[in-house]
Order: structure tokens, then sequence, then C-alpha cells
């Protein structure tokens, strides 16, 4: 366990790098937005400073992001597509803080069915699950969530998706759905909240973005193929 | 403190479609109108403007324009044994706020009932024997016809817009519009939306069955029009953006397309937003309300707003809320059946739906309009023998993709893991080639379905949640199970290379998954003060000054989208008020 006694920040580079299975350290802090005018690789596409993650839940976001959007021919690894930083600031803003969430008590467990009913904001619920979820890696393999190989990585989240997996006191299932959803979140929504660099989401499925008015094309693609490229709400701006 | 006003003609409580109707109706007649909207105050022009309205994240996912659950939410509980919890988070459905209500991200279908649905407990027992009914199925006949409302349908649609195809035109029956329906008087103002690749799939399919489709009644309009206000639509761009979005191009009817820029020019209206009513001082004795009582969020000011005429048109929940806050009518007991208030409540069931797959179409789902599909009526109300089923009622079913936006709508073929490569693969390989068949199912009432206050959770203002006791019944699961069983049918005549049918599952109503923003009842209709909560007109039997609009006056939820019939209901109760009520202000029943 001498990995434990590196600082974890030396680590985020590496988690975030596309693909790799072994994490190596780097003495590098965390990143690195260029500070030239050249535009930054999409391979480095972490934020210059993480708005609320700590160095231990930036790690393991990268690598949980990683791991449920690999790197591939479709598109670049999830962090490298920016949905570590999406979900930084997602938890970081109006909405990791409560928006939107009734937070009155008593906070009774309820049915499967009546939803979220913890006192947490989104913040502190993920606070919570990445320290549950470490703690439970742990004890079986010695070391953090983002320290594994990627088959482990794989294997840990499928036991969590399938409720398997033993947090004491908290639903890794309930945890699970909630990476899941702002994974996916990140991924596919528009490059503007730091996801979905260079649409590459998009680009995958063919999903053309902007300014979607299809008054004409409605009938000259009926049944063809869209071949325009995406657009961004910030090529409109 | 609480300031008080000086009195005025009348008071519409929320801004959405209803109160849009019945102010500028009012007014129209010559009265002053002031009009109660609890939040903010938005225009098209400045609020649903490209490119920021295309922000999927903002408005689908993060429910920009919807009720916010840290004023107000409501609280579930599945029967009367159970302690109720609240929603903390809009999932199910997504009650609008602002200035336009819901009806400014809503999606645009637009329906009539059948004739039989406004009849329906005579229609069954005629049909089936009285006795067919379940004791516990507590449905009855709107105490208006379909007849009588035909005006008022045909008047909401020409102020939609509404594109379409008629089926029954003055009894002549006509292949290719809704052989279904009832007569009426006049053919859709605007012709139907282009077809889509899912439509005409489905189009074809349910020929070969024997069945009878027709277009989405659609308030996008297919071209530029001008309603009878004087107010022009633009023509649908299929933008896939309409349910939980305002309308870019003017093409979605709207209070704020349709209505509101001719209230709002009139002087004898007055608008006033961040308005949040609280309760209603009603007058036992005199059976008169004599005004509402509001504060103003912007400052935290209290006011009591007195008036001669009060409208509630603030949606199901607050509808029924502001009865029970104010002690307007017996509350609804399900153990003695007496009272009225929040009795019948309902919502919707949906079918389990089935998703095609075809290597060889490139379907576009981003080129889309909220009501878009090619539908059937076929297995709608009691169009099919419901004899030895052990059911009443049906579905709509539809094929045709509202929107391709990909954060929340991806389809994968069944047994696809839900992330990692192979997800990805999948998802890349079939998001332009599958779409989906759908079956929105009717709720008849249930005796043990109803609305009363929560005796634990509280508003931002201090006063006790709704709490719906509520989960779907026998009928609900046989009409689905029925449903799903056509859906599976209809998708295998489409030959896809893969399809998706999911065995409908039996389970408790869920407030997590987006169904359908169809909550009815609790302030329903009818011919008896002690079963109901408004008259034919919807003047509420307990103070015939005041008239309740909108599908809380429902007796119970056929399966259509209830904005038709709800448009028709508030023309219908508008002709009622300045026809009737104000040449003598008095209850226009005697019961
Ligand atoms: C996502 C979505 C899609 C939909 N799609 C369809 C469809 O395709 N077809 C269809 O028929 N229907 C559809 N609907 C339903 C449709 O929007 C409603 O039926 C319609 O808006 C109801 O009109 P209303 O006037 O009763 O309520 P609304 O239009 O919602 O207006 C009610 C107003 O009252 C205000 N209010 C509430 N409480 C208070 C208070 N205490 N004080 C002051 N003001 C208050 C609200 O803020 C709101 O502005 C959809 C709804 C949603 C949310």
């Amino acid at each position: 366990m001498a990995d434990d006694n590196i600082p974890r920040r030396t680590f985020l580079v590496g988690a975030g790098a596309a693909g790799s299975a072994a994490v190596t350290g780097v003495t590098a802090s965390p990143v690195v937005a260029a500070a030239d005018s050249a535009p930054a690789p999409v391979a480095t596409a972490q934020p210059d400073a993480w708005l609320t993650l700590n160095p231990t839940e930036a790690a393991f976001v990268m690598a949980v992001v990683d791991t449920l959007i690999p790197a591939d021919e479709l598109t670049p690894s999830g962090s490298a597509c920016g949905v570590a930083t999406f979900i930084d600031r997602q938890l970081a803003g109006a909405y990791g803080s409560g928006a939107r969430l009734y937070r009155d008590g008593p906070f009774l467990k309820g049915k499967p069915e009546h939803g979220y009913q913890l006192a947490l904001t989104p913040r502190d619920y993920f606070r919570a699950g990445i320290a549950a979820t470490n703690d439970w890696v742990r004890k079986r393999h010695g070391k953090d969530f983002d320290r594994l190989g990627e088959a482990e990585r794989e294997a840990a989240l499928k036991e969590m998706e399938q409720g398997k997996a033993e947090f004491p006191g908290f639903s890794s299932k309930e945890f699970f759905e909630a990476l899941l959803t702002i994974t996916m979140e990140g991924f596919f929504s528009d490059p503007i909240y730091g996801g979905n660099r260079d649409m590459a989401s998009w680009k995958m499925v063919g999903y053309p973005g902007l300014p979607a008015s299809y008054r004409d094309d409605v009938k000259t693609y009926f049944n063809k193929k869209y071949d325009k490229p995406p657009q961004s709400i910030a090529d409109f701006v | 403190m609480t300031t008080k006003l000086p009195e005025v003609d009348v008071v519409v409580v929320g801004v959405g479609w209803t109160g849009s109707i019945l102010a500028r109706e009012l007014t129209k007649a010559g009265l002053r109108v002031v009009g109660l909207e609890r939040g903010p105050r938005r225009t098209p022009g400045e609020d649903f403007t490209v490119p920021s309205i295309r922000d999927d994240l903002k408005y689908a996912v993060r429910q920009e324009l919807f009720q916010d659950t840290q004023m107000e939410t409501m609280s579930l509980r599945h029967a009367r044994s159970e302690t109720a919890l609240p929603v903390r988070r809009l999932g199910a459905f997504l009650p609008g706020t602002g200035l336009g209500g819901a009806g400014a991200h809503w999606n645009g279908v637009t329906w009539r009932l059948l004739p039989t649905d406004h009849k329906l407990r005579t229609h069954l027992s005629e049909r089936y024997g009285a006795q067919a009914i379940p004791d516990d199925m507590t449905i009855t006949d709107y105490p208006v016809s379909y007849d009588e409302l035909e005006p008022y349908y045909d008047r909401f649609e020409k102020l939609c817009g509404v594109s379409g195809k008629a089926g029954n035109l003055r009894g002549k029956i006509i292949d290719g519009g809704n052989v279904f329906e009832g007569p009426r008087q006049a053919e859709y103002p605007n012709p139907p939306l282009e077809q889509s690749v899912a439509g005409a799939t489905f189009e074809t399919a349910v020929k070969s069955l024997g069945y009878h489709p027709f277009p989405a009644p659609s308030s996008n309009a297919s071209r530029v029009y001008t309603n009878p206000e004087g107010l022009t639509m633009g023509a649908c761009i299929y933008c896939g953006h309409c349910e939980r979005f305002g309308c870019e191009s003017n093409a979605k009817a709207s209070p704020g397309v349709s209505i509101l820029p001719a209230l709002l020019s009139d002087d004898k209206f007055e608008l006033r937003c961040n308005a949040y009513v609280k309760d209603l001082v009603h007058d036992k004795t005199a059976r008169k309300v004599k005004s509402v009582r509001y504060v103003d969020t912007r400052s935290g000011e209290d006011y009591e707003q007195p008036a001669s005429l009060v409208i509630l048109g603030a949606y199901v929940f607050t509808n029924n809320l502001l009865l029970l806050y104010s002690g307007i009518g017996e509350p609804y007991d399900p153990v003695t059946g007496k009272g009225s208030v929040g009795k019948n409540y309902c919502y919707q069931v949906g079918a389990a739906g089935v998703t095609v797959f075809f290597e060889d179409k490139e379907v576009n789902p981003f080129m889309a309009s909220g009501a878009h599909g090619i539908m059937i009526d076929d297995f709608n109300g009691d169009n099919f023998d419901h004899g030895g089923l052990g059911f009443f009622g049906g579905a709509w079913i539809q094929a045709g993709p509202t929107n391709g936006r990909p954060i929340l709508s991806r389809p994968v073929p069944a047994g696809t893991p839900r992330w990692g490569r192979d997800w990805k693969r999948a998802t890349a390989k079939w998001y332009n080639h599958a779409f989906n068949i759908g079956g929105s199912c009717c709720n008849y009432a249930h005796r043990e379905n109803y609305l009363d206050l929560d005796p634990t959770y509280r508003d931002a203002l201090g006063r006790p949640l709704i709490r719906m006791t509520y989960n779907f019944k026998e009928n609900d699961y046989r009409v689905a199970e029925y449903v799903t069983a056509v859906l599976g049918r209809i998708g295998r005549a489409m030959n896809p290379t893969l399809i998706n049918t999911p065995a409908y599952r039996r389970g408790n109503f869920s407030a997590i998954p987006y169904q359908s923003t169809h909550n009815t009842g609790g302030t329903i209709l009818g011919t008896d003060p002690k079963e109901s909560v408004v008259n034919r007109y919807l003047q509420a039997w307990d103070a015939d000054n005041l008239f309740i609009v909108g599908a809380s006056v429902f007796p119970q939820n056929q399966s259509y989208n209830p904005t038709g019939t709800v448009g028709a209901l508030a023309y219908w109760a508008a002709d009622a008020i300045t026809k009737q009520y104000m040449k003598s202000p008095g209850p226009l029943v005697h019961a």
C-alpha cells in the first residue's frame, strides 16, 4: 500500500489518460490548461482548477467516467471529453447545492418509487458516495478506485450497478445510478457546460445539435442520413 | 400585515392556459380583470430564443421552467395505511410556473374526448350492464355532452391553429382522419405536419392489421397561421424541442403566442407576476368568495385583493389546495365516500413501450415536433368491444419521435449494457435507426385515489403540501397489459431488424420517471353538490362567484392528453359567465 503515501494530486493526469489501464504517477500538478495561446489538446481536457472536487474525488470521478465511457475509435475517453469537468462544475453550482430539491424534513426512508429522500445536497451526496466506494474498494484491493486497473474498475462498477456491493449504511446501487446519470448528462449535453468536448458524443451518434431548424430538411432528408456537422450553442454567440 | 387593495371585478388565479382564456374573455366582456401568477414574467421573444433555448441540459434535465419544489411540492403514498413522503425532485409530472404556465412548455397534442367519454358511466352501463362497473370505480358522466361542447372544442382548436385531419365532418366519416371521433363542424384549421419515417412505417403496419391511422392533432402549426385573436403563429421548423421548452419559432400554440399579446395590450387587464396566492376568503353564509390573499414574492408583502368574481386556473394541485386551505366544499373521505374536494384524483397509465430497430432506415429523430406522429384510436375508450375483457377503457397509440435529444433519448436493443464499449457501439449504431411505439392509457377514477392536505410536510409559505394517495389499480394494469400486447403486434408487423418488447410490469406508481403531466380531478364536475365540486358550468357549488377551470374538473382521466378538453371547458365556462352569470349573478344550476 505504498501507493497511499503518494499525494493524490500527483495522480490526476494519469487517471484521465485515455484508455490507460495502469496508472502511473506523474509529478505535474493537476492541470495545465494551455497558458500559452495554443488550444489544449483533447487528451488533457481537465479544468485548470477543480471548482469543488478535492484531489481524491477528482481522481475518482475521472476514473469512473473513463470506465463508463472508455476511449475507442468512436470518441476519446470520458475525462478527455470533459465529463469530469462537467461533473465538477455541476456539483459546484446550483444543482450541486440542491436547487429544485425539496429539503424539508422529516427525512424518512421511502419506497424506491418515492425517489430521492435524503437530506444531502447532490454535492454532499457525491462526497459521501465517493468515500463509501473508496472504502469498499480499499478493503478488497488495498487501494482507491482510481488506482485499480481497467478490468477491476469495470468489475467494481458492475457490482455496484447490480446492487451486490455492500456499502455500510449507503446504497451502492443508487450511487451508481447517480454516477451513470451525471456522466451521461455530461457526455451528451451541449459543450458549453464543459463536457462533450468537440461535440464528440454528438458526432458519435449523428445528433446535429443547433440550430435545429429542419423545415425543409424534414422533407429533403426523409429516410436519408443527415450529413451536416453538428453545432453547439457556443457556435452561435 | 396584509394590505387590502381596492375591489376589482375579477381575479384570475394562475395565468397559464385556462387563466389566460378566462381573462381574455372576461375583459372582452368589459370586466376589469387582475391576473395573479406565482411565477416570473416570461415572454417568447425574450426568453425562448436561439441559441439558449436549445439548451437540453438546462430545460429538459435541470427543469428550468417547472414548478420549483423548494417553494412547493406534493407528497405521495400508495395507500391510506402508509405515511406520505414528499416528492423532493419532480419526475413523473412537471407542473409549470410563470406566465403561460405549463402551456409554455407542453407538446401540443390536442384532442377532443369521444362522445362516449362524455357520458362514460351511462354508456358503459347501457352497453355492458351497470353491474359490470366495479363498485370502487367511481367514474361518472360529464354533465356536458359532446354536442354541447363541440363549438368550444372548435374554438380552442382555432385559437391554437391545430394541424390535423378530420375523421368525422358533421357526421361524414373521412378516411385518413380519426374515424372514431365525434362529428366536428369544421376541418382542422391547418393541414397535418410533414410525415416522419417512424410515422410512415407505423401507418403501413397498422393499415396491414386493419386499423385506422391518422396524423396526430397538433398545436404545432404546419404553416403560418393567424388565429381569431389576430395573432400570428410561425410555421413549425421541426426543431425537436417542444416538450419542456418554449417555442422559438412561435409555431407551438401557447398563452404567450396565442392570447397574451392581445390580453396584455388591453388596459382592462392587469398582470401581477410573483404573486403567490395563499388562500381565498370565503363567506360561507353568503356562499361567495370575497377576496384572494397572496404574497408578493419580490417583497414578502401580503395582499388581500377583493373581487366580485374569482377564477381558479392554477392547475390541478393549486385548484385543490386553495379550496382545502379556504374551507370551501367538504374534503373527500374515502372511508365514508362523503365529501368531494380531492375526490377522483386521476393520472395516466402508460403501456410498456415497444422499440423497433431498422438497419436500413434513417429515422432522423431530431427532426420532430411535440405532436408529430401517426396514431390509432382503435383501442381507445369504448371503440372496441370490452365484453369479457375484464377492464374498461384503452389507449391512444402512436409512433413518431417528439425529439432526438440524446441526453434522454438513445434507444439500444434489449440486452445492451448501459455503459462501456459495447454500449457505445450500440448507441452509435442505432441512434438514428430506431423509434418507439407508445400507448397512453386512461386512468378511471378509483375510490381510494384522492388528494388532501399532508399532515407533516409544508411548503415555503408554511402551508401543508398537497398529499396524493394514489396508485394504479386492477383496471389500470389490465388496460396496460392489453395495450402492451397490441403494441407488440404492431411492432412485429413492421418487420424490424430488431424489436424490444418489454413485458408490462405491474408495479406501484413511481414518482421518478416522467410519464405525463396529465393530472386530473379533485374539483370534479357533476350534477349533485354532494358528489362534485362544480356544476356543469364549472361554477363551485359552495360559492357562486367562484369558477374552477382546468383538468381538476375532469371526473376521471380519459387516455387523451387533457388540454383540448381543458381549453374547450374554459371557453364553455367563459360563455356561461358572460352570457348568464353577468346578467344575474347567482347559482347557474339549482340542485
Ligand atoms: C412537459 C409537458 C408536456 C405536455 N404536453 C401536453 C400535450 O402534448 N397535450 C396536452 O393536451 N397537454 C400537455 N401538457 C399539459 C398542459 O400543459 C396542461 O394541460 C395545461 O397547461 C393546463 O392548463 P392550466 O391553465 O390548467 O395550467 P397551466 O397552464 O400550468 O397554468 C397554471 C398557472 O397557475 C399558476 N399557479 C399555480 N399555483 C399558483 C398560486 N398559488 N398562485 C398563483 N399562481 C399559481 C402556475 O404558476 C401556472 O402558471 C403537457 C405538460 C407538460 C408539463
